[in-house]
Formats: C-alpha cells, sequence, structure tokens
C-alpha cells in the first residue's frame, strides 16, 4: 500500500505539473509547447493510474507491474517527441521540420528494434523486460539528443531564455535517468536508494518548466555561448 | 562495462547541464532592479560578494516559502558550493580562475537577493489583499 510520503509526492507532482500547463496557458504558448504540455497533462494521470493500481493489487502483482513498465515507456516516448518539438522550435527558421519528423521516428524505430533484438536475445520475459528496456535506452538515446540540441543551440547568436531553461532543465532530467538506470545495473542492490530520489527528480523537471514559463518573459533572450562551462575558463 | 560508460557520460552531460542551467537562472534575474528596502537588509555591495551568499539565503527562508522558486534557489545554492569548492582548490593554483570563481559567488548571491526581493513583494501583495478582504 502508498504511503504518505508517496501521497505528498503524488500530490506535489500533481501539482506542479498543473502548474506547468496553467502558466502555459496565461502566457499563452500552449500551442508552442504543445508537445511539452501534453507530457505533462499525462504525468499525472499516469501516477494516479499507478497508485489506483497499486493500491487494488499491489506492489509484488504482475498487473501492476505490466502498468508500471508500459506507461513508463509511454510516457518516455512522450518525452522523446517533446525534445523533438524542442529541435522543431530551434531549427524552425532553416524549414527542416520534415527531416526531422522523419529522423526522429527513424531513430525510435531503431531503438525500438535495437532494444527488442537485445531482450529476445536474453530474456524469456520479453513482455516486460522489452518495456523496461525500451525506456531505460530512450532515456540515454534523449540525452544523447539533448546534448547535440544544447551544443546547435550554442552555436546560435540569440536564443529564447525560455528554451533554454527548458532543453537545459530536460538534459538533467534525462542524466539523472540515465544515470540511474547505469548505477543500478552496476550495483543492483542500490536500487532500493535511487529509487527514493526518482520521484524527487521527477518533480524537479515539471518546476523548472514552470519556472521558465512563469518567470521567463516571452521574448528574452541569453547569448548561449555566455552560459556554457567553456565560458568558464574564459 | 557499457553500464559503467554510460554512467560517466550520464555524469559528465549532466555537469554540463546543469552548470548552463544555473548560469541562465542567473543571467535572468540579472537585470532585476534590487528594491532599496532589500538593499539595506541585506546590506549588499555593489558588485555582490559571494561572502554575504548564506545571510541573504538565511534572510529568504525567513519569508513565506513559494513552490516556483524552491527548485531554482535550491539549484543555485548547490551551484554556488560547486564554485566555491572550485575557488578552495583554485586558491594558490590558477588565479584566473579564483578570479572568476569570485564574480560567480556575487552573481549567486544577487540571484538570492533578487529572489528575497520578490518573496517581499509576494508577501506584501498576499497582506494587502488579507487587509482589502
Amino acid at each position: 500500500m502508498p504511503g504518505s510520503a508517496s501521497y505528498a509526492i503524488l500530490f506535489l507532482g500533481t501539482f506542479l505539473e498543473a502548474l506547468v500547463v496553467v502558466c502555459a496557458i496565461k502566457r499563452k504558448i500552449l500551442r508552442k509547447y504543445f508537445v511539452l504540455n501534453l507530457y505533462m497533462v499525462l504525468c499525472p494521470l499516469v501516477s494516479w493510474g499507478r497508485h489506483y493500481t497499486l493500491a487494488r493489487d499491489g506492489v509484488g502483482s504482475l498487473n501492476y507491474r505490466y502498468f508500471y513498465f508500459y506507461t513508463d515507456a509511454l510516457l518516455t516516448i512522450v518525452l522523446y517527441f517533446s525534445l523533438i518539438s524542442l529541435y522543431l522550435s530551434v531549427f524552425e527558421e532553416m524549414k527542416v521540420g520534415r527531416y526531422l519528423r522523419l529522423g526522429a521516428l527513424a531513430l525510435l524505430a531503431g531503438t525500438s528494434w535495437f532494444t527488442y533484438a537485445v531482450v529476445s536475445q536474453s530474456s524469456h520475459k520479453i513482455l516486460t523486460y522489452f518495456a523496461f528496456e525500451l525506456s531505460q535506452n530512450l532515456y540515454f538515446v534523449g540525452l544523447i539528443l539533448t546534448y547535440v540540441l544544447w551544443a546547435a543551440v550554442l552555436k546560435m547568436r540569440q536564443t529564447p531564455a525560455q528554451l533554454i531553461q527548458l532543453v537545459l532543465s530536460l538534459g538533467i532530467y534525462f542524466s539523472f535517468f540515465a544515470a540511474s538506470y547505469a548505477l543500478t545495473n552496476l550495483h543492483p542492490n542500490l536500487y532500493s536508494r535511487v529509487s527514493v530520489l526518482i520521484p524527487v527528480v521527477g518533480c524537479l523537471l515539471p518546476l523548472s518548466w514552470a519556472y521558465a514559463f512563469w518567470r521567463v518573459p516571452n521574448e528574452a533572450r541569453l547569448s548561449p555561448a555566455r552560459l556554457a562551462m567553456a565560458a568558464v575558463t574564459r | 562495462m557499457i553500464a559503467a560508460i554510460v554512467l560517466g557520460c550520464s555524469i559528465v552531460f549532466f555537469l554540463q547541464f546543469f552548470v548552463p542551467y544555473c548560469r541562465s537562472l542567473i543571467a535572468a534575474s540579472s537585470n532585476h532592479v534590487l528594491s532599496p528596502e532589500v538593499r539595506d537588509v541585506t546590506g549588499l555591495t555593489t558588485p555582490a560578494s559571494g561572502e554575504d551568499f548564506q545571510r541573504v539565503v538565511q534572510l529568504l527562508h525567513l519569508c513565506p516559502d513559494r513552490p516556483e522558486d524552491r527548485g531554482e534557489i535550491r539549484a543555485i545554492g548547490v551551484y554556488f558550493g560547486m564554485v566555491n569548492f572550485l575557488k578552495t582548490v583554485s586558491r594558490s593554483t590558477a588565479p584566473s580562475v579564483r578570479a572568476w570563481t569570485e564574480r560567480e559567488l556575487g552573481r549567486c548571491t544577487y540571484f538570492a537577493a533578487v529572489a528575497l526581493d520578490r518573496r517581499v513583494a509576494f508577501s506584501r501583495d498576499l497582506l494587502a489583499q488579507q487587509i482589502e478582504a
């Protein structure tokens, strides 16, 4: 049965995710960052669904496991498309949207195929492991793509400050999850400790996006090169 | 082996994102002009000094909490700790890095003062609304 701390994080997460959407509506940027907001709408629905299944079937049940891992894979895919939508915003003026969409679909299909190939060789429980491995691989692909996007943003003279904060917070989120998956693969006994941090870090993404939508004016621009780590030593 | 490489890359990428993120938060607040009250209370000099950071954060904790800036203040606190560590390490080895760390610590203090200014303004609005009601 979920405890009071678990419910507190669930309520906080739901509040922050709703805050992102409300801020986007108030700032009139809901359409501009539609996929990001779609992800923020899906997150609380999935969280409440998980809590419902957990309370009904228990943590060890097959129902809960399937629900958890498949909804996690679904959320990761939506987050992947959120990242692609940030690519579309950054490269809007270059008119390469069609190629970006095709490339993103090809990369997603390639990652799914790779995951299936790995899982089918090493496990008999293909259905559960596929969803888990797909999420794990997509987090790493997402991290690499975010890094590439940040490298591209660094080459630009002026970029909307809001977009910079969205990209960087997504990078922090992806790198934390990629690191946590890798750490638990290396030391499975650390899973219980890492799993405590996951919902807390999960709250940081909506918090930083809400801050970017609420505090940073739509028209504010920053010079990304001045923010980079390389600028530290200059 | 692959997991170790992924872990190493993730930590490097994390720092590559975290540092610019904190700097973007600081840059976004650097244009904010502090109110005379906050300037008086904090006693900030121009440019702000890193030595005042802890004091400004203590004042910040006296104000009513706002969920939307809590994460950012915490992130800047972690960034401040990292830069402060770099300052200690570079004390004798790299004077140019030390000068940069001092500037950066001062900017962290200014960020905290801006957050304080916003919280004071928020509390004042809240109080005004309660009096009107």
